[in-house]
């Protein structure tokens, strides 16, 4: 990928990457770096002098239960997200993909919700299952559950799954439907004429054929919903009640911005960067492909 | 056999709609109603009983503010992003220059470093800069971009060589070529990233949580969710009237550039 026909300047092309280059410098890697000294050194209870720790932070980090609990919560969450949003967009999408009239209108329909920011898809399911005002929360209460997510921990994590998972849809539908339309032509004709229908030609065909799609998808959902859900579960939840919905992110900034807890947090911090790490390396050692904008 | 198999397709079509068409709907209903009759668990899926009371009375109070924040916050992201991206782009795919690759890897590298894993130090480098409680700390920091970078290094590179001599032989140096070529041959992608980017600054929470706490400041996005967090007494019809005004515009932009911004979304992806 790299061009024969170049210009020859050298002063030039340094100035139109300054800017770029100094914005990543000032907010990437000074504070990155801050987070990685900071994790491994401790300030005393004045706050006078910083010592060289070690790994201490992190033994502390990983043998404190409250942080095992929320990995785990983190990870339940992330694979109830991520497995909810994709099979409903897929199923929108094949549907999309084959429906004959209105295609035009079912899309838009569809992929609009794109617009909506996270903390805004809470206010939106507020109206539904608020236990006081929500549609839902007030018709459950009236029919003999017991429906309240500031009380109820399992509540509490369903609402925040469902708001997430429904936010991302939209992603979802207009990736698997880009994906469904680049299959061939010929190989639905071929498989049509081999009597392959339905269930089976999709489960045998056309699911394989989407693969790609559905990896990097995967990939993206996994992210989204460890990174991009804060303002949803602020708003619905803020982490509550107790820890119950408590991600790891959320847990980053309750220990950071709330409690101070710098050490900590810049720990858990370092933590999470190996995880955007890893899963962005798997990303591109097997497709290649860009997260998002 | 079509036939029914299309019946199955609208009715999943149609139930998958309302999944995303109700709650909007309902934002707006609630909108219109009488606050007391929706604290009483009185919510109607129809419109009325309110009025418009609830817009007039967002319209005077802080939500023209915060929008105006949202719309600077949102446009400035966009177009720095796009900006900064395509001279740097630019930079990295026409010349050669020292440290190019370094460069390159360093902008690349920062795609693994999303603002939720580094709240605190980021925080402490923005008090360092006096940028806490200033607009200019709601944008500055988000314009850097390894993906926008990403993808015009790709544009710019498919651009063929033959285009490169011609201008050459014209006379064009570098940066006419840039903005009589560059920029033109790229126009889709940068549409389409427009609409992405501007989604993305609109609908920032975190960020703007953390380096504002001047109300001045708020977004619409952070006024909402304040709105709603305190438990009692909430006037719901202005929470949702508030909520119209924080959906419209983003909704607007998508459904008024669909086309190209699916297409940017998706490109490059088969």
């Amino acid at each position: 990928m790299e061009r024969r026909t170049i210009f020859g300047h050298r002063l030039l092309p340094m100035i139109l990457v300054a800017p770029q280059f100094l914005l990543t410098l000032v907010f990437f890697f000074w504070p990155a770096g801050q987070a990685l000294w900071s994790s491994v050194s401790r300030e005393d209870p004045f706050g006078l002098n910083t010592r060289f720790v070690g790994l201490d932070n992190f033994v502390d980090l990983f043998t404190d239960p409250l942080y095992q609990d929320s990995i785990l919560r983190t990870l339940v969450f992330m694979v109830l997200v991520s497995a909810l949003s994709m099979s409903i967009a897929l199923l929108l999408a094949v549907f999309a993909d084959r429906v004959v009239g209105g295609k035009t209108i079912y899309r838009t329909l569809l992929i609009w919700p794109y617009a909506i920011a996270p903390a805004m898809a809470a206010v939106l399911w507020v109206l539904l299952l608020q236990p006081r005002i929500g549609v839902i929360g007030l018709w459950l209460n009236h029919h003999g559950v017991a429906w309240d997510y500031h009380l109820n921990d399992t509540q509490a994590m369903l609402v925040i799954v469902l708001a997430c998972a429904w936010k991302q849809v939209s992603y979802n539908f207009i990736f698997f439907l880009a994906g469904l339309q680049s299959v061939p032509r010929s190989v639905l004709e071929a498989a049509r004429l081999d009597g392959a229908r339905g269930w089976h030609r999709f489960r045998t065909i056309i699911f394989p054929l989407l693969a790609p799609t559905t990896f990097f998808l995967l990939v993206v959902n996994l992210v989204y919903a460890a990174f991009d859900t804060f303002g949803t579960i602020q708003a619905l939840t803020q982490g509550g009640p107790g820890k119950a919905t408590e991600t790891l992110v959320v847990k980053v900034y309750r220990d950071g911005v709330v409690n101070l807890d710098i050490g900590s947090s810049s720990a858990q911090s370092v933590v999470l960067m190996v995880g955007v790490v890893a899963l962005t390396a798997l990303q591109f050692r097997f497709i290649g492909r860009r997260r998002d904008a | 056999m079509n036939g029914r198999r299309d019946t199955v397709a609208h009715v999943v079509l149609i139930l998958g709609a309302l999944l995303f068409v109700i709650p909007l709907w309902l934002v707006f209903a609630a909108s219109t109603q009488d606050s007391a009759a929706i604290a009483r668990g009185e919510l109607s899926l129809l419109p009325g009983g309110g009025g418009f009371r609830a817009y007039a009375q967002v319209l005077s109070g802080p939500v023209p503010r915060m929008l105006l924040v949202s719309l600077g916050m949102a446009l400035a992201i966009a177009v720095g992003k796009i900006a900064i991206s395509i001279l740097s782009a630019f930079a990295i795919a026409f010349f050669r220059f020292p440290f190019r690759k370094t460069a390159f890897w360093l902008i690349f590298i920062t795609l693994m470093l999303p603002v939720e894993v580094r709240i605190i130090p980021t925080y402490s480098v923005m008090s360092d800069l006096g940028l806490i409680n200033s607009f200019t700390g709601l944008w500055l920091p988000l314009i850097a971009s390894a993906t926008a970078t990403l993808l015009f290094r790709q544009v710019f590179t498919a651009i063929p060589d033959e285009l490169i001599e011609a201008a050459r032989m014209d006379g064009a140096g570098p940066m006419r070529f840039l903005w009589d070529v560059a920029i033109p041959v790229s126009s889709a992608n940068i549409a389409a990233l427009f609409v992405i980017l501007f989604i993305y600054g609109w609908n920032q929470y975190l960020w703007p949580l953390l380096v504002a706490t001047d109300p001045k400041l708020n977004t619409i996005v952070i006024g909402i969710v304040k709105m709603i967090a305190v438990e009692t007494d909430t006037d719901w019809p202005l929470v949702m009237a508030t909520a119209v005004f924080a959906l419209l515009p983003p909704v607007v932009i998508v459904v008024a550039m669909q086309r190209w911004f699916v297409a940017g979304l998706t490109e490059g992806e088969k």
